[in-house]
């Protein structure tokens, strides 16, 4: 198949994000680059891992002391779901619906600006409340480095995605740039499995000391 | 008329360069600033060999000596070896597994010029305040105190390079996972295919972690983090497992290439298949998969404890195993062989007892116990540089004067090519043998100088001679290129006659579809196999057709302009300039302004239409 195509319902094919040549490797070389991405943030882990709770001194706040659930409770719920409304995106994708798929995909968009802003929110949070900046500490280094890349990779992932919405408003789908929705959607993925070990790693082992 | 035949200005040229996305070409981008950079090395090298030459020289002084090591050793690493492996592995392997291109031609164009950004702002401290000092290897507890900005020359060099090599591993995992011809099984792929699949594989997993050290070092150093502030609670430990669990597969990343490049040479030039070519690959992967287990034994007087120095210490020795494996299949191939000694065979023959050195002194040092001793003595250079020198360097040589036929159609002077083998090969052996035996005398590394009468005297004096037999070897090197190029004698598709590989099929430079007709590959060795059954190529696989190319782009370059401008402003914000933010946004909104432009632009290519290659002479599948 070609990827300058005209297609219909009918002749869409099973997997557009992997129908041409081009598509296939795209599809390979964005796993491969996951794969990476793994290594990337399990390094960041380790670094955090050795470096939590090492503070300068008593008087600085360890981790038990500043994080609380409920806020990145309703981060996470946030997330989780975003990564939801872009596998029905993909749904829809699939099958052709363009409209559909903008659609879900915007509500992607908007969960994950919801997530961006109680970020900004906590951390602003943290830096007023407990002093607790970029350069107070190694902990509090090692705390924003992960989080912030984590952080970084969201906003980079909206910017992908709302530029892949509006540059594609108007044209609708076909074999050109469904395999980039597809790439952008599993990059939109991997953040939220990231985010899941975040949660796990920093905030709930954080708490119980 | 195709249009690439015809002759250009200069200026069409340099646009051509700077906007290419084929592969052939970047190779040969690849080849030139590698091989500039390789010279660059090579300067710092004689250098040192200079200043120890004699005891209490003054050359240069003890700050400029730590700056030229630091410099000679990155700069080797990261800028020479690397970038030059990359060149054959552009030029060679999407020929070898019979592809039109790689699965990712603007990638590739992006990988270059951002290896070649991050090269040159590197090289650029010594103009701006001086180079970086703290070792290649950087270490945190030196690295963070290290005064002016040679280590943020360091940090955000190799950043940008470290991307791009990244980029270039993910290509050609990708290229040789779907871009393989009709037939060109796993097992059927020749073992420079193989050697660059497993090097990207580790790439892939490698250079992540060096990518986290250096921005964890570039936050302390620049935005006040204290990940390696041990007052603030950092650990300077840290740096040293990040750099390492990067840099020893980045060891196996240089070698398991050249293992791939002799292997080549060795079955060509004994005109027989390849010894044990499954235990080969199964070697080859083997070496990938330990090559991540073993980076601690860089770290053996860091006080790991002994259990952690014992387990890293086994593991390392097991890499010995199918390193071993490696060795008794070359002999074997030669074994029974018909041997042609070609200067490329030369060099292969040189590798082997040199390797093999390398190999036993490697042994004896991931020995934990007898490491104490060794450790930071001349006796670990003389290692590295026996496995460096004595693997990857003798393999680009030989790659050099093998490939260059296919890569630029002209074939290297073997006399010549034989005198700078003698040179460079005597040279080697007498810089660093004797440096075992310097560091077993107590000799320590990265001293700037030594007193008389210490029993150094005359094994640096020796030492230093080598260095001058390989510089000789080298500058014979570049006469070679320039008379083969002002000769300009063109050859055909096999100029070395025994070609066994696919890349041999076809003309002496490729035309840049690289095959009319994707070649049907009916087993390993798949020329050889049709030469044997007396046919002059490859069968066609397919009916001759429309060519799918992709169109040239000048984002590659623009995207790595960014980051390299962005690095500056980076950089000197510290010195609190008030341009300094400005320029660091400045260059990222290049940089992402660039990557928007690439996303939101349709870039379809365009075809090559049937009749234009039915006019096409000389260029069959």
């Amino acid at each position: 198949m070609q990827a300058e195509e005209k297609l219909t319902y009918e002749t869409w094919p099973a997997s557009p994000e992997k129908s041409t040549l081009e598509a296939k490797n795209k599809f390979l070389g964005f796993w491969l680059f996951l794969g990476g991405e793994t290594v990337l943030f399990a390094s960041l882990f380790a670094t955090y891992l050795s470096l939590k709770d090492k503070v300068p001194d008593s008087t600085h706040h360890l981790a038990k002391d500043i994080f609380s659930v409920p806020l990145t409770l309703v981060a996470t719920m946030l997330l989780l779901t975003s990564s939801l409304t872009s596998v029905y995106a993909m749904y829809h994708m699939k099958n052709f619906a363009f409209k559909k798929m903008m659609i879900w995909l915007g509500i992607t968009v908007l969960l994950g600006f919801g997530f961006l802003g109680l970020e900004i929110y906590e951390f602003n949070h943290y830096v007023h409340e407990y002093g607790h900046t970029f350069t107070s500490s190694a902990f509090a280094s090692a705390f924003y480095t992960l989080v912030g890349f984590h952080g970084a990779h969201v906003c980079f992932g909206l910017g992908w995605i709302l530029a892949l919405m509006i540059r594609n408003y108007k044209r609708g789908l076909n074999l050109y740039n469904a395999p980039k929705f597809y790439v952008a959607s599993l990059y939109w993925h991997f953040i939220d499995v990231v985010w899941v070990f975040i949660f796990t790693v920093v905030y709930l082992m954080g708490m119980v000391g | 008329m195709s249009t690439y035949a015809q002759k250009k200005g200069f200026g069409a040229t340099v646009w051509d360069y700077l906007t290419t996305v084929d592969h052939k070409k970047i190779a040969i981008l690849y080849l030139i600033a590698g091989g500039l950079f390789f010279l660059i090395g090579g300067l710092e090298a004689v250098f040192i060999r200079i200043q120890l030459a004699v005891p209490n020289n003054d050359f240069v002084s003890a700050g400029a000596f730590n700056e030229i090591i630091t410099m000679h050793g990155t700069t080797m690493i990261f800028l020479a070896a690397m970038p030059l492996l990359f060149a054959f592995m552009n030029a060679v392997m999407p020929l070898q597994i019979g592809a039109r291109d790689v699965a990712f031609p603007f990638v590739n164009a992006l990988g270059f010029w951002l290896f070649f950004f991050g090269g040159i702002f590197l090289n650029l401290s010594w103009f701006l305040g001086g180079a970086p000092d703290a070792g290649w290897t950087s270490y945190a507890s030196l690295a963070i105190h290290s005064k002016g900005h040679g280590v943020d020359f360091y940090v955000l060099g190799l950043q940008i390079s470290g991307f791009g090599t990244l980029m270039g591993g993910i290509n050609f995992l990708v290229t040789i996972i779907n871009m393989r011809a009709p037939g060109m099984t796993y097992m059927r792929m020749p073992l420079f295919t193989w050697s660059t699949f497993v090097a990207s594989a580790m790439i892939l997993f490698a250079f992540p972690p060096l990518t986290v050290g250096l921005t964890l070092m570039m936050f302390d150093r620049l935005f006040g983090a204290n990940f390696f502030e041990v007052a603030m609670g950092g650990n300077t430990i840290i740096w040293e497992h990040l750099f390492w669990v990067f840099g020893h597969p980045e060891v196996y990343i240089l070698i398991l290439p050249a293992f791939g490049i002799f292997s080549e040479i060795f079955s060509t030039f004994s005109r027989k298949r390849l010894f044990g070519y499954s235990s080969m690959v199964f070697a080859t992967v083997l070496i990938g998969f330990l090559g991540f287990m073993v980076w601690a034994h860089h770290m053996f007087t860091t006080g790991l404890g002994p259990v952690a120095n014992a387990i890293f210490a086994v593991a390392t020795m097991a890499i010995g195993v199918p390193t071993g494996i490696k060795i008794f299949n070359w002999l074997f191939t030669m074994w029974g062989g018909s041997v042609k000694f070609t200067t490329p065979m030369y060099y292969a023959f040189g590798f082997i007892p040199s390797f093999v050195c390398g190999g036993v002194t490697g042994v004896m040092v991931a020995t934990a116990a007898a490491d104490y001793q060794y450790h930071d003595t001349y006796f670990v250079v003389a290692h590295f540089h026996y496995v460096i020198v004595g693997g990857v360097v003798l393999a680009l040589l030989a790659g050099t004067h093998y490939w260059w036929p296919k890569m630029f159609g002209t074939m290297l002077n073997e006399t010549l090519g034989k005198i700078t083998f003698w040179l460079f090969f005597i040279g080697f052996h007498l810089t660093f043998f004797i440096q075992h035996f310097l560091g077993l005398w107590g000799m320590p590394r990265r001293v700037f100088t030594f007193l008389p009468g210490q029993g150094f005297d005359a094994a640096n004096m020796v030492s230093s001679v080598g260095a001058a037999f390989m510089s000789a070897g080298v500058i014979l090197l570049l006469l070679n290129i320039v008379v083969t190029q002002v000769k300009n004698v063109k050859v055909g598709n096999d100029p070395w006659e025994d070609g066994r590989t696919l890349e041999w099929a076809i003309p002496s430079p490729p035309p840049f579809y690289n095959f009319k007709q994707l070649p049907l590959v009916r087993g390993l060795d798949a020329l050889w196999l049709e030469k044997m059954e007396g046919k002059k190529g490859m069968t066609p696989a397919e009916p001759l057709g429309d060519i799918h190319m992709p169109n040239a782009s000048f984002i590659p370059f623009m995207i790595s302009l960014g980051l390299f401008i962005a690095a500056f402003g980076a950089m000197y914000h510290v010195n609190d300039k008030p341009w300094a933010i400005p320029v660091l946004i400045l260059g990222l909104a290049v940089t992402f302004g660039s990557m928007l432009v690439r996303s939101l632009k349709d870039d379809h290519g365009f075809h090559i239409h049937k009749e234009e290659l039915q006019d096409e002479k000389g260029a069959e599948a």
